[in-house]
């Protein structure tokens, strides 16, 4: 496939990896330039590794394993509320870190709504602070998003083949076998990565659930050695670890995950055959029903606690709103510019070089936000006022911590499209732009309004990366937030946090449903 | 509802313009200051009244974040004053060479400590403190024993990310000192989960999450003013309480030395003190003419007050936290 001509494939590509490695690793020199003295990994950093490799690895297991029956069920299943329960499914993922977590522990916390319901039949509060808690809270976070990007899986199987099967006499056993496994071969390594990455990351949640410094993540490590010691090197070292932890399950994924080769179809409408054993039923009903309820509840309590608030949030937070929302909007479409290229690129790619691309566009979810902020800010100060780029430098930033998730949503599309309609394309000399806006951008709507709407979902939650570029004067809804609980508001917080969750999802809901116009599902 | 986006870009461009004309004195300090709910806006608006320049708050993470930035930004800073940083940040501060002494004398203090800094100015100040419900606690441990041995399950937060956690961290080794290992061995069965920083921390005790945390002797003040809720209060330890002194200082490379000292006086002045209680939720460190607002007296005031000099704080810091992680780890 490398040698076929493809539309606006090589130069765009090569520049928006080169953008993502400047931004990653670029910054990552800037802090290492400006360190003093040698590196030295203690026994701590070690154990803080460990830590972060294990949780990270739970969370992403099980967050997987939770996730097949669920995209199953949702996939063959048809009833009422489906469309909102795939939307709401994007939800848990956007939240900021904080607000997510008070409303998990409303709950699961010892005052949660669990452990009240235990209480009346005389047991004691749920033990939620430890390993099992991170892993829950991770799993809460990170669940529905491999929920939807297997689902996404699923939705591509064509309607033909199922109904071959049907023709067949398939059982759902030999459905699972010749038409999902292969399927859920090429999706879930990749969902597995990007969760894993994600939980890497992961410090503020790792601390406040895992109940103590025994829950030392590397990036706590990085931030002790920024802000404790301000020990640049030892920061720049432990964040390059996190390179190599993140790097090193991206090219084990990219070694496991196969094309599915399935074959095309004609876009019917998929049905399923072979599904109505009421046993089948029953199962995929118990499973969205959990599903459900262990995701919608603590949302539902966030929801409870905002509500009161929320008319009478002051104007500032409004706002601030407002600003994030245009920040959000830019960073869908940056993430789009900077993808769709880079996923021709991988498309065209071979051997090594495809698999060095593709674990590039991982990175900019192992990069530790601290690091990363503050090689933008080592590297930007110098030319101009930080402040003045708060804003953009924010939107850019978060179109590429959203990357690797779109990366994800698009390339299994793009490789099927080529699969399928490469040669008819070929042999009709269908290249460059014509290429792009008759074949490939038709065939990838769907993944791109999903990753879209999650661009610009995550980019309204986001907090961390541009803290040092913060301007005072345009803070951003996360911002503000964080600053009514510093300010003791916490009821004004929690309007805060309902409307930074409304605004998310409704921006979310946009562009994934602008992305399945004229699609049948 | 575009109307206010293009509201505040004439604004913001009006204020570019204007700022030609008149000096321009930026403060570096800590987001929650500048924040609409902190002291920024009042204090803008009363200096800029008298000052004949424009007052440029900019905001930087916390404390610690704030030093971290003005390291990275070395000489080159814009900022002429930064306001924010503590005693566990000063010696480290100094160090960098970045701060010109402010040359005051006879300052008379509201402190329970001498004060004596040639570079730092205090501004604000507090104690450190278990903050309780009174209708979920009847009677608070009135030491940290009393707590080590008690039920209570309390939430603290991460000396390593939070001003307040390595005030703990401190005041612990101040009051203890050998002795500190054991007091957090027996603390560690109470301490139901460690956070990244205050806000979290606050949040789950206001929740009902933990029984009591960390924050500060003055925390139920803000509850018993802004909320007429008189249910929270801070429970007074017998080994004394370790305290917060919030400082400031003219950078050696301000281009406006005599507005920047202009802002020292003014930041020890009536005025900017008397801001200071209700909006950053501290002790002015010099009682305004009016005194403290009312409220402010149902406060417990510790009869020791715990403090490690700024160069003591900066050595005693990497061995407490040693003795914090092991113990905590175990």
């Amino acid at each position: 496939m490398a040698d076929r001509a493809q539309p606006l494939g090589l130069w765009s590509g090569l520049f928006a990896t080169a953008l993502v490695l400047a931004v990653t690793l670029g910054t990552l020199g800037a802090v290492a330039f400006r360190a003093e003295g040698v590196l030295r990994l203690q026994p701590s950093d070690w154990a803080a590794i460990r830590f972060t490799v294990v949780q990270a690895a739970l969370s992403a297991l099980i967050s997987v394993a939770l996730a097949i029956p669920l995209a199953r069920a949702l996939a063959r299943r048809r009833f009422a509320g489906r469309r909102v329960l795939v939307t709401l499914l994007g939800a848990p993922f956007i939240l900021p870190v904080i607000v997510a977590v008070l409303g998990l522990l409303a709950v699961f916390g010892r005052n949660g709504l669990v452990s009240v319901a235990l209480g009346w039949i005389g047991l004691g509060p749920v033990q939620i602070y430890g390993l099992h808690g991170v892993v829950l809270a991770h799993v809460f976070f990170n669940m529905p998003l491999a929920t939807r990007l297997i689902l996404q899986g699923w939705l591509a199987i064509p309607a033909e083949r199922l109904r071959l099967g049907a023709s067949l006499g398939f059982t759902p056993r030999d459905m699972f076998r010749t038409l999902e496994l292969p399927m859920l071969r090429a999706t879930v390594p990749g969902a597995l990565v990007v969760i894993f990455l994600i939980c890497t990351s992961s410090f503020a949640v790792a601390l406040a659930l895992g109940g103590g410094p025994r829950a030392t993540t590397v990036e706590l490590a990085i931030y002790q050695a920024f802000r404790f010691d301000f020990d640049l090197s030892k920061a720049a070292a432990l964040a390059l670890v996190q390179f190599a932890i993140g790097a090193t399950a991206a090219a084990l994924a990219y070694r496991i995950a196969l094309p599915s080769g399935i074959g095309s179809g004609l876009d019917r409408q998929p049905r399923h055959w072979g599904i109505g054993h009421w046993a089948l039923r029953v199962q995929d009903g118990v499973v969205i029903l959990f599903a459900a309820a262990f995701l919608l509840t603590p949302l539902l309590m966030i929801v409870l606690k905002g509500a009161p608030g929320l008319f009478s949030l002051p104007q500032s937070v409004l706002l601030a709103a407002m600003r994030s929302v245009l920040v959000a909007l830019a960073s869908a479409i940056l993430t789009l510019l900077v993808a769709l290229p880079m996923a021709l690129l991988i498309q065209r790619s071979r051997g090594a070089a495809r698999g060095l691309i593709e674990t590039a566009g991982y990175l900019t979810i192992s990069a530790s936000p601290l690091v990363l902020g503050t090689g933008l800010f080592i590297l930007i100060f110098p030319f101009a006022d930080p402040f003045l780029l708060a804003l953009p430098v924010t939107a850019l930033v978060n179109a590429l911590m959203a990357l690797p998730f779109v990366l994800r949503a698009i390339l299994p599309a793009l490789r099927d499209t080529e699969a399928d309609f490469g040669r008819l394309a070929d042999s009709l000399a269908l290249t460059g732009m014509a290429r792009l806006r008759l074949l490939i951008l038709p065939r990838l709507r769907r993944p791109l309004g999903f990753a879209a709407g999650l661009s610009a979902a995550l980019s309204m939650g986001d907090l961390g990366v541009v803290a040092l570029f913060a301007d005072p004067a345009r803070a951003t809804l996360p911002l503000q937030l964080y600053r009514l609980m510093a300010a003791y508001r916490m009821d004004d917080a929690a309007a805060a946090a309902l409307l930074l969750l409304a605004a998310s999802l409704a921006l979310f809901w946009l562009f994934d449903r602008g992305g399945r116009m004229h699609a049948d599902t | 509802m575009k109307y206010p986006i293009i509201a505040a870009g004439l604004f913001a461009f009006g204020v570019t313009a204007e700022a030609q004309d008149i000096p321009v004195l930026s403060v570096m300090t800590y987001d929650s200051f500048v924040s609409d709910w902190g002291p920024g806006p009042q204090i803008e608006a009363a200096f800029e009244a008298t000052c004949g320049c424009d007052l440029q708050l900019i905001g930087a993470g916390d404390g610690a974040a704030l030093l971290a930035r003005l390291r990275l930004e070395g000489a080159r800073t814009k900022a002429d004053v930064v306001l924010g940083l503590d005693t566990n940040l000063t010696a480290a501060a100094t160090a960098t060479g970045l701060f010109a002494e402010h040359g005051r004398t006879g300052d008379a203090f509201d402190l329970p400590v001498v004060w004596d800094d040639p570079v730092f100015l205090p501004y604000d100040w507090g104690y450190f403190a278990f903050v309780y419900d009174k209708t979920r606690v009847a009677t608070p441990p009135a030491s940290f024993r009393e707590l080590a041995d008690s039920e209570l399950k309390i939430v603290i937060q991460d000396p390593r990310s939070s001003t307040p956690g390595l005030g703990l961290l401190l005041w612990v080794e101040a009051a203890f000192g050998d002795k500190a290992g054991a007091i957090w061995a027996g603390l560690a069965d109470n301490i139901l989960t460690v956070t990244k920083g205050w806000s979290e921390a606050y949040g789950l005790f206001l929740d009902g999450e933990a029984d009591m945390v960390l924050s500060y002797t003055t925390s139920p003040a803000y509850h018993l003013i802004a909320e007429d809720d008189a249910g929270k209060a801070a429970a007074a330890f017998a080994e004394g309480h370790y305290m917060q002194i919030e400082v400031a200082a003219k950078l050696a490379t301000t281009d406006q030395p005599d507005l920047a000292d202009a802002f020292l006086d003014f930041m020890l002045s009536d005025s900017f003190q008397a801001i200071i209680p209700t909006t950053n939720w501290m002790y002015p460190a010099i009682t305004p003419e009016g005194g403290l607002p009312q409220g402010f007296e149902t406060l417990i005031s510790p009869d020791t007050a715990l403090l490690f000099p700024a160069d003591e704080a900066a050595l005693v810091r990497d061995s407490a936290l040693q003795t914090w992680l092991t113990a905590l780890s175990r």
